[in-house]
């Protein structure tokens, strides 16, 4: 019976299990992350009772809020508020899917063929993370309605609206690298970051397109509404905006949605920019220690600009993404496609 | 496994296009017709076409059905008026029922005239690599060049009219 | 292999709902998303058409089809909001001024 079994397709099952898991685990750290780094720069120290330095107080957080009565306004639409939270956590674990995060692997020989380390490899993955991206506005948008309440519903429709201005230059940016790399499959435009410039300096991407690179980081980090882009959730002015009405686990699931959009976020734009698994020093098959570590350091920026720079009211989040950043983006395409034709 | 998901996605798409006539609730309908879009995208994965399955989403069910939502929300629109007691007050007077008979007498012919034809099946020498990105552009930027560029005035045109249509009244 | 006429069959069924839909609903949005599910069976139709005779044609066609479903989809619901903005209801009944 057991040679019935293809072992690719257990070790397939078995890589979404682990990428799944990293993935909520990596939300935890996320917490844990923000708390300490939110800490340090305010010059206190964070939570350290649980767990050393408080590593274990994203689990006792969890614990806490699984406790919690699950509540729903009389007026809300059942079916969507319920659904809404779903929506957003669904659309930010499938953006990872098709992320690679190093070669292939033939797990010390158990393996017929080799497994890449990647979900799913599609040819088209770029637009697919586009696309479900796109899916996850509409958790927002929901939540906002099907609260009924004034702050949601302002909450909801402010942050879908950056959420979809911001959409715009994160395409454009996009796009600049896929005609650099001549693919949309992430695998091959981390491959075509491989080598290096007179021994040393790394053929990445970030070095070709300085400005690609910051547009796309400004832009994704007003599409996961995080600091300083965060107005939609500020505490100080809408109340907590479209999630005001949740609590328990759905009120996590939104968070656990945030925290795993901005790791997804960071992990594009590090096969995108940054390299992919590609390193020196490690040998190819260590390639994913590498991607954990510039994913983790783009977190690290993430939470470090929170935490240090003052938030766009809303007008100046939109005139800024519309005026500034669109104008920024089309030049940069612009300018990449000129250099593409001329260099060959 | 083709003919499988054949099956769940056109049962999805044609439940979730019912439900969209059907609903009551405006907001219900926008929804169900975000999923059966979803549903058309897979059926377009599973005729090779992945470029069009993913621009499906994002332009379909990531960007007109938000505008959908948003006028929705923003017009706050009611529910219809409630369902009358029986199926012939639902189906509305008389030009109304009269109307709705012929599309199903029309569907019915659809599915009569395709069905009577034999069954034609994909001719096997033309696999996935027909319809790569690549080809896709290439067909796009040199055949159809001039439909390219008509389309950006087309959208540019609706934009301008769009906006001056929703804007409110100066007076 | 999905021979070609289950596609075919699927867009006629859906193209009669979406018929049946502009036809039975008293509410112009809904009327609209309608429209919406009829364009949805014709691109389809191309799709499946297109992988049949191997060609790319069909896709474009559907490219092209999706921007023009967009450009009306904007100008419908501007049309909606200020018809709506002049009569405070969604129900085509409302506007029968230019009917004899």
């Amino acid at each position: 019976m057991l040679q019935y079994i293809n072992p690719n397709i257990v070790a397939h099952l078995g890589l979404i299990f682990v990428v799944f898991n990293l993935l909520v685990l990596s939300a935890a750290f996320m917490v844990w992350l923000e708390r300490k780094v939110c800490a340090y720069i305010q010059d206190r120290v964070g939570p350290n009772r649980v767990g050393y330095e408080g590593a274990l107080q994203p689990f006792a957080d969890v614990i806490k809020l699984l406790f919690k009565e699950e509540l729903r306004p009389k007026a809300a639409d059942a079916l969507l508020f319920a659904i809404a939270p779903i929506i957003s956590a669904c659309a930010a674990f499938a953006a990872f899917s098709v992320i690679p995060f190093g070669t292939e692997t033939t797990l010390f020989g158990l393996l017929k063929e080799p497994l890449p380390l990647q979900v799913a490899d599609v040819n088209v993955a770029v637009l697919v993370i586009f696309a479900i991206t796109s899916m996850g506005i509409y958790g927002i948008v929901i939540a906002g309605w099907s609260s009924n309440s004034k702050y949601s519903l302002l909450g909801g429709l402010r942050s879908s609206a950056q959420m979809i201005s911001y959409e715009l230059s994160y395409g454009l940016a996009l796009a600049a690298v896929i005609m650099l790399a001549g693919s949309l499959s992430l695998r091959d435009i981390v491959m075509a970051q491989s080598g290096a410039w007179w021994g040393f300096i790394p053929k990445w991407y970030v070095f070709l397109q300085p400005l690609g690179f910051l547009i796309y980081m400004t832009a994704g980090v007003a599409e996961t509404n995080r600091a300083p882009f965060d107005f939609p959730e500020a505490e100080q002015e809408l109340v907590a905006g479209y999630h005001t009405e949740y609590s328990s686990m759905s009120f996590a699931m939104f968070f656990l949605a945030e925290y795993v959009n901005m790791v997804t976020v960071s992990a594009v734009a590090t096969s995108l920019y940054l390299g992919g698994w590609l390193g020196p020093l490690l040998p190819s098959w260590l390639g994913w220690l590498w991607f954990l570590l510039k994913v983790f350091l783009l977190l690290f920026f993430y939470v470090w600009m929170r935490w240090t720079l003052p938030r766009y009211r809303y007008d100046q989040l939109m005139e800024f993404g519309w005026k500034y950043l669109l104008p920024a983006a089309v030049v940069n395409l612009l300018a990449t496609a000129a250099l593409v034709l001329w260099l060959g | 496994m083709d003919v499988i998901a054949f099956y769940v996605f056109g049962a999805i798409a044609i439940a979730a296009s019912l439900g969209v006539i059907g609903q009551r609730n405006p907001m219900h309908s926008v929804m169900l017709l975000i999923a059966s879009f979803g549903a058309l995208a897979g059926l377009y994965v599973i005729l090779d076409a992945p470029f069009t399955a993913v621009t499906q989403i994002i332009i379909y069910a990531g960007a007109i059905m938000v505008l959908f939502l948003f006028v929705v929300m923003l017009l706050n629109v009611p529910r219809e008026e409630p369902a009358p007691r029986s199926l012939a007050g639902t189906l509305g007077g008389g030009g109304i029922k009269a109307a709705a008979l012929l599309s199903v007498a029309m569907g019915i012919e659809l599915v009569y005239a395709v069905y009577s034809l034999e069954h034609v099946s994909f001719s096997p020498g033309h696999s996935g690599s027909v319809s790569s990105v690549a080809n896709i552009g290439q067909a796009l930027f040199t055949k159809h060049a001039f439909a390219f560029e008509v389309t950006s005035v087309l959208i540019l045109v609706a934009m301008i009219g769009a906006v001056i249509l929703a804007q409110k009244e100066h007076h | 292999m999905v021979p070609l006429n289950y596609f075919l069959v699927l867009s006629g069924v859906l193209f009669a709902i979406g018929t049946a839909g502009v036809f039975l609903r008293r509410n112009l949005i809904t009327v609209l998303l309608s429209i919406e599910i009829m364009l949805n069976a014709v691109n389809l139709t191309f799709v499946a058409v297109g992988r049949y005779l191997g060609t790319v044609d069909g896709q474009i066609i559907v490219f092209f089809v999706m921007t023009v479903a967009a450009a009306e989809a904007a100008v419908g619901l501007a049309l909606v909001i200020s018809l709506f903005r002049h009569r405070e209801t969604l129900s085509p009944d409302a506007f029968t001024a230019l009917k004899w």
